[in-house]
C-alpha cells in the first residue's frame, strides 16, 4: 500500500512537470501549428544559465527569474528568426529545422558549459515529508513543483479567458486571417506564443533539474513524455496538457515502479499508440473547425 | 472616396484582375458585379491587403493602401467582412464583437461602442454570451456585420452578404447596409451574386468580366441596360 501511495505521489509531481512542458507544447500548435522538437533542449539551456548564475553565487530566485525570462526571450528569438520564414512552406520544413534546433542546442550547451552530469540545487528540501509515523515519497520541493505548475496553468487560464490580449490569442489560433482583418497583429501573437511556451519550457527545466543528475540531454526524455501528455490531452488544449501529463505522469510511475523504470519509456509508446490508434485528436481537443 | 486605379493581380500565371479602375463615393452603395470567378472577391481581397497586387494602386482619401499590411489598411478606417461571413465559431458573440474595437478603443469606450451594435442588431443582444456557432446564417452575418461595424469604418467591403440567406432576411440585410450608407455617410463596396437585390441599394456598378472591367455606371443605367444584363449578369 505504502509502494502504492509513494508511486502515486510521485506521479503526480512529474505529471505535474510533464503538464509544464506540454503546455509549451500546446501553446506553439495552436498558434503555429508547429510541434516543438526544440522545447526540452531550449529548457535545458535555459536551465544551464541558472546554474552558471547560481555557481557566481548569484541569488537562487534571481537566477530563478533569470531563467524564465532568458526563455521569453529565447523562444521570441527562435520564432522571429528560425520559424517565420518558413511561414507558407512545407510542413516537414519546420519539423527539420526544430530537429536541428535540438541537436544545436545539445551541442552548444555541451562546449559552453561542459557534457559532464553535474547538480542543481533544489529551492526546498528533498526529504521526504512525515505523516504520523510514516515518511512519504513528497518533498517541500514537490510541493514547490505543484504550487509552481499550478500557478502556470491559473496564470494561462486568466490569460486566454480574462484578458483581451488572450482574446488576441485565441482568434489567432482560430481563424488568423479573420483575426488580421479585425486589426490583430497575427505575427507579433504567434511571437508572443513561442515566448510563453518557452518560458513554460524553463520553469520545467528548473523544477526537473534538482531532481535528476543534471546534463545537456536532461530534459530528452521529459520532452518525449510531455508530447505523449499533449497527445494524450490533444495538442490544441491547454486543460488536456494538464490532463494528460498527470495521467501520463501516473502512467509512467505504476509502470516503473511495478514493472521496472527500464521500462517507463516502452509505457511512454503504448500510451502513444493507443491513442493515435482510439482517439488520434486526443481527449480534449475541439473538433475540426467547420467553416460555412 | 475609394479610388482603385489600374489594378492587376495574377495567381500564379493566372491573370485574376487586369487593369481594374473605379471609384466608390463617400455614402453610397457601389456594387461589384459578375459571373462566378470573375474577380470580384479577389478585388476585394486586394483592397484590404490580403492579396499583394502586380501593379496599380488603391488609395482611400487620397492615402494609399497598396503596400501595406492587413493590420493597418483596418487601422484605416476599412473593414472587409470576407465570403462565408468570417465569424470565429469557437468565440462567443461578445468575444466576436470585441475583437473588432481592440485596437482602437479603451476599456470603457468599448462598452459603449458594443452597445450600440447591439441596439442595431437586437439578435445578437438576445445571444451575447452564446457561442458563435450556435447562430443561423441570419445571425452571423449580423454578426460579421456588426462586428465590421464595431471598429467605426469609414469604408465597409462586403462580400456576398446574401449568401445562403432566405429572400426575407437579404432583403433585410441589404435594407440595412443602405441605411448605415446614407446615415452615417459609410462608402460601401458591395460584391454580390444576387444582382437584383444588390442593384436595388446601390447607387453605382461596377460589372467585372474575367478580371476587366465590363461597365462602371449608375446602379439604374445598369439595371436598364438589357443586353448587358443578359450578357454579363444573366436575367
Amino acid at each position: 500500500m505504502s509502494l502504492f501511495i509513494n508511486l502515486t505521489l510521485n506521479g503526480v509531481t512529474n505529471g505535474m512537470i510533464f503538464a509544464a512542458v506540454a503546455l509549451g507544447l500546446v501553446f506553439i500548435w495552436r498558434a503555429t501549428h508547429i510541434v516543438n522538437f526544440g522545447q526540452g533542449s531550449m529548457a535545458m539551456f535555459t536551465t544551464y544559465l541558472a546554474v552558471t548564475l547560481l555557481d557566481r553565487q548569484v541569488n537562487y530566485w534571481l537566477a530563478f527569474a533569470a531563467a524564465l525570462v532568458a526563455g521569453l526571450v529565447m523562444g521570441a528569438v527562435v520564432e522571429t528568426v528560425l520559424i517565420r520564414p518558413l511561414r507558407g512552406k512545407p510542413a516537414l520544413n519546420p519539423v527539420i529545422v526544430t530537429l536541428g534546433l535540438f541537436i544545436l542546442l545539445e551541442g552548444m550547451a555541451g562546449s559552453i558549459f561542459g557534457i559532464g552530469n553535474r547538480s542543481f540545487p533544489p529551492a526546498f528540501s528533498q526529504a521526504g515529508l512525515t505523516f504520523g509515523h510514516t515518511k512519504v515519497a513528497f518533498s517541500h520541493f514537490d510541493v514547490f513543483i505543484l504550487v509552481a505548475v499550478v500557478v502556470l496553468m491559473l496564470g494561462t487560464l486568466v490569460l486566454f479567458r480574462a484578458t483581451s490580449l488572450g482574446l488576441r490569442m485565441r482568434a489567432a489560433a482560430f481563424a488568423p486571417e479573420v483575426a488580421r482583418l479585425l486589426g490583430v497583429r497575427v505575427g507579433r501573437i504567434l511571437t508572443l506564443g513561442w515566448a510563453l511556451a518557452a518560458v513554460a519550457g524553463s520553469l520545467a527545466g528548473l523544477l526537473v533539474a534538482p531532481t535528476v543528475s543534471f546534463s545537456p540531454n536532461f530534459m530528452d526524455l521529459v520532452l518525449v513524455y510531455a508530447f505523449t501528455a499533449a497527445v494524450l490531452g490533444g495538442l490544441d488544449s491547454p486543460v488536456g496538457a494538464l490532463v494528460g501529463g498527470l495521467v501520463t505522469g501516473l502512467a509512467l510511475s505504476y509502470v516503473g515502479g511495478y514493472l521496472g523504470s527500464s521500462l517507463e519509456p516502452l509505457g511512454a509508446l503504448a500510451i502513444l499508440m493507443v491513442v493515435l490508434s482510439a482517439r488520434p485528436e486526443g481527449l480534449f481537443s475541439r473538433p475540426e473547425p467547420r467553416r460555412v | 472616396m475609394l479610388d482603385v486605379e489600374d489594378l492587376s493581380v495574377s495567381y500564379g500565371a493566372v491573370r485574376a484582375l487586369q487593369g481594374v479602375t473605379f471609384q466608390a463615393q463617400d455614402g453610397s452603395v457601389t456594387a461589384v458585379l459578375g459571373a462566378n470567378g470573375a474577380g470580384k472577391t479577389t478585388l476585394l481581397r486586394t483592397v484590404s491587403g490580403l492579396v499583394k497586387q502586380r501593379s496599380g494602386t488603391v488609395s482611400y482619401d487620397g492615402e494609399k493602401l497598396t503596400g501595406l499590411s492587413v493590420e493597418n489598411i483596418v487601422r484605416l478606417g476599412i473593414s472587409h467582412v470576407p465570403e462565408g461571413r468570417g465569424v470565429i465559431e469557437e468565440l462567443t458573440v461578445d468575444e466576436n464583437l470585441r475583437l473588432g474595437t481592440l485596437w482602437q478603443f479603451n476599456r470603457g469606450h468599448r462598452r459603449s461602442v458594443l452597445d450600440e451594435i447591439y441596439d442595431l442588431f437586437p439578435p445578437l443582444a438576445e445571444r451575447r454570451s452564446r457561442m458563435a456557432s450556435t447562430l443561423s446564417g441570419g445571425e452571423r452575418q449580423m454578426l460579421a456585420i456588426g462586428r465590421a461595424l464595431s471598429s467605426k469604418p469609414k469604408l465597409l467591403l462586403l462580400d456576398e452578404p446574401s449568401l445562403g440567406l432566405a429572400p426575407m432576411v437579404t432583403a433585410q440585410i441589404m435594407a440595412m447596409v443602405q441605411r448605415l450608407a446614407r446615415e452615417t455617410r459609410l462608402t460601401v463596396v458591395l460584391v454580390e451574386q444576387n444582382v437584383r437585390s444588390a442593384l436595388s441599394i446601390a447607387e453605382e456598378a461596377v460589372v467585372i468580366n474575367l478580371g476587366r472591367v465590363v461597365v462602371a455606371d449608375r446602379a439604374a443605367t445598369v439595371a436598364a441596360d438589357t443586353q448587358l444584363r443578359h450578357h454579363y449578369l444573366g436575367f
